[in-house]
């Protein structure tokens, strides 16, 4: 036996379709209206609006490395970033820093630091994992570049992006 | 020699270059535009933005900003014309070489052949501006018109591929039924002027009122107030029809992409799709003029503001500013009307198949037939 779909009834405007096609002109002319006159809101225009206002404090950017408040380095080059690293993105090449430093009994230092940005996935777990605190992530999210070389940041740049930061870990400051 | 004597050589070039300045300067740039101007309307209707970014790279040329206008995104058709011409002109193997290279041309010729006998303006230069001021003017353009069906028709037999097959046996027996209401539509409306000469029907609309509108000279008369209705009802249909003829939603069943992936030109790509896609749009073009042509005064000012422009007075300066007016004037309700068929595009969803034709058959038909005889009886008995 067959099921026979219930047809709604129509009425004598909606069978007459016409009136039911001015509604639905009516119905875009609103929304055009509306648009041109800049009542409904749209989408974030992204390289003109930014959202970096609207970022929260706990936004996992690109990592850098930061200094402390006497200019010093604050990576030890333990390479505990790079075991933890899941994605393998950390290459650290550990030296040591001469006697005649000022900071001598720090002992070691990142010769290099090589973050490639290809590989990194944001997870924080160097920062998290850093007895020094010297690796942070920041608020940067546009990381681009034109070739593989350029997407891993080395020692320089990462300086470049993380800057100084203030207070925190006094370890191997001398006046306390 | 008496040969060369025996052509009128004022006529021949003023007709080419009238050919020359209506479809380089303002048709292919007004059907680009009406392109951006379709994908913008869509944006701002479904909330949306739409192409906003693309400006005139000027910094290329060496100035100091790039040149973006007030809404942005005016370079978009520019570009869009560069990347089709760019691209790799592909045939597919399994094709009928020559009929598939046809189509294309056989849909962009017609659309364009019908703007000659429309008038786009009143007097420049002593000329009167239409390319051809035939007396045929209406019969030429169904005539024409209904060749840009074949375009369609080979288009999808020589694709040699279903989707186009079947997309354009939906068009051509769409077009054919829906040329039948669209010609009878069109019947009462030269009923009324008793003459197919497009340019004596504008300048008639211009002295007695728009057809829609017969506000003003002898449209007061209660004759035209009462052939208001036949007219509005022509006026409907003929519109309606004219949706169908130029494959707009609602009725776009022949590229309906949901059930034949792109229609009749899926297998084209390239100038040979961009021939087919500007194809259509100066297909609405025409239909658009037809329409403001025939209906809402073709080129004219409403109301008599501004006196006629008369050959003599055209070769002088208030002449010339009077005739480039008028040029002006049938171009906004040109781009109004499109505006109006992007507008309903968006609002309505396609029909149904059966649907199209009982629409067709069972309603405009019938409509514009029984239309013809209600005119005929107003015409005669109202006076």
């Amino acid at each position: 036996m067959a099921y026979t779909v219930p047809r709604p009834k129509l009425t004598l405007s909606e069978k007459a379709y016409l009136p039911s096609i001015v509604a639905g002109l009516a119905i875009t002319w609103k929304h055009f209206k509306n648009m041109l006159t800049g009542k409904t809101k749209v989408v974030m225009q992204y390289p003109e609006e930014r959202w970096d206002k609207q970022m929260p404090e706990h936004y996992r950017g690109a990592p850098t490395l930061v200094k402390d408040d006497h200019d010093r380095e604050r990576c030890v080059a333990c390479q505990l970033c790079e075991f933890i690293c899941p994605p393998r993105a950390i290459r650290i090449k550990p030296g040591e820093l001469p006697a005649e430093s000022k900071f001598a009994k720090v002992e070691k230092y990142p010769e290099e630091f090589d973050i490639d940005m290809i590989r990194c996935i944001y997870c924080g777990l160097c920062e998290e994992v850093c007895p020094e605190q010297a690796i942070f992530l920041r608020k940067d999210y546009a990381i681009t570049g034109t070739s593989r070389k350029e997407m891993v940041h080395n020692k320089q740049k990462l300086y470049e992006l993380g800057g100084v930061m203030h207070d925190l870990v006094h370890k191997w400051n001398p006046e306390k | 020699m008496e040969f060369l004597q025996s052509i009128p050589w004022l006529i021949v070039l003023s007709s080419v270059a009238k050919t020359l300045f209506l479809i380089f300067l303002v048709v292919l740039p007004m059907v680009s535009y009406t392109v951006y101007a379709e994908r913008r309307v869509s944006a701002l209707i479904q909330d949306r933005l739409g192409p906003n970014r693309t400006g005139f790279p000027l910094t290329l040329l060496g100035a100091k900003k790039d040149f973006s206008p007030f809404l942005g995104g005016l370079g978009q058709p520019v570009a869009d014309a560069v990347k089709f011409l760019l691209k790799e002109e592909f045939t597919p193997k399994h094709v009928n070489k020559f009929y598939y290279i046809l189509a294309p041309i056989l849909a962009m010729v017609p659309a364009l052949t019908t703007l000659a006998v429309i008038p786009f303006g009143s007097y420049l230069f002593g000329q009167k501006m239409v390319i051809a001021d035939v007396n045929v003017g209406i019969l030429y353009i169904f005539a024409v018109a209904s060749i840009g069906v074949y375009g369609i028709v080979l288009a999808g037999w020589s694709s040699n591929s279903k989707y186009p097959f079947l997309g354009s046996i939906r068009s051509s027996s769409q077009m054919i039924s829906y040329e039948l209401a669209l010609g009878l539509s069109a019947v009462p409306v030269l009923m009324v002027f008793g003459k197919l000469n497009l340019s004596d029907i504008v300048s008639y609309q211009s002295h007695n009122g728009w057809l829609l509108f017969p506000l003003w000279g002898e449209g007061l008369t209660l004759q035209r107030w009462v052939l208001l209705i036949p007219i509005f009802i022509s006026f409907v249909v003929f519109t309606i029809s004219m949706f169908a003829e130029t494959n707009r939603l609602p009725f776009d069943l022949p590229e309906s992409e949901t059930e034949l992936v792109a229609g009749y030109h899926t297998e084209y790509a390239a100038m040979k799709f961009a021939l087919f896609f500007l194809g259509e749009y100066a297909a609405m073009i025409t239909g658009c003029s037809l329409i403001v042509v025939l209906f809402l005064g073709g080129w004219d000012i409403p109301f008599h503001i501004i006196p006629d422009n008369t050959p003599e007075l055209s070769t002088g300066i208030w002449g010339i500013i009077l005739g480039l007016v008028h040029i002006t004037v049938f171009f906004a309700k040109v781009f109004l009307l499109l505006l109006v068929f992007i507008w309903v595009r968006w609002t309505l969803p396609r029909f149904r198949y059966d649907q199209l034709m009982k629409v067709g058959w069972l309603y405009l038909f019938e409509i514009a037939l029984v239309n013809i005889f209600l005119t005929a009886g107003i015409l005669a008995f109202i006076k």
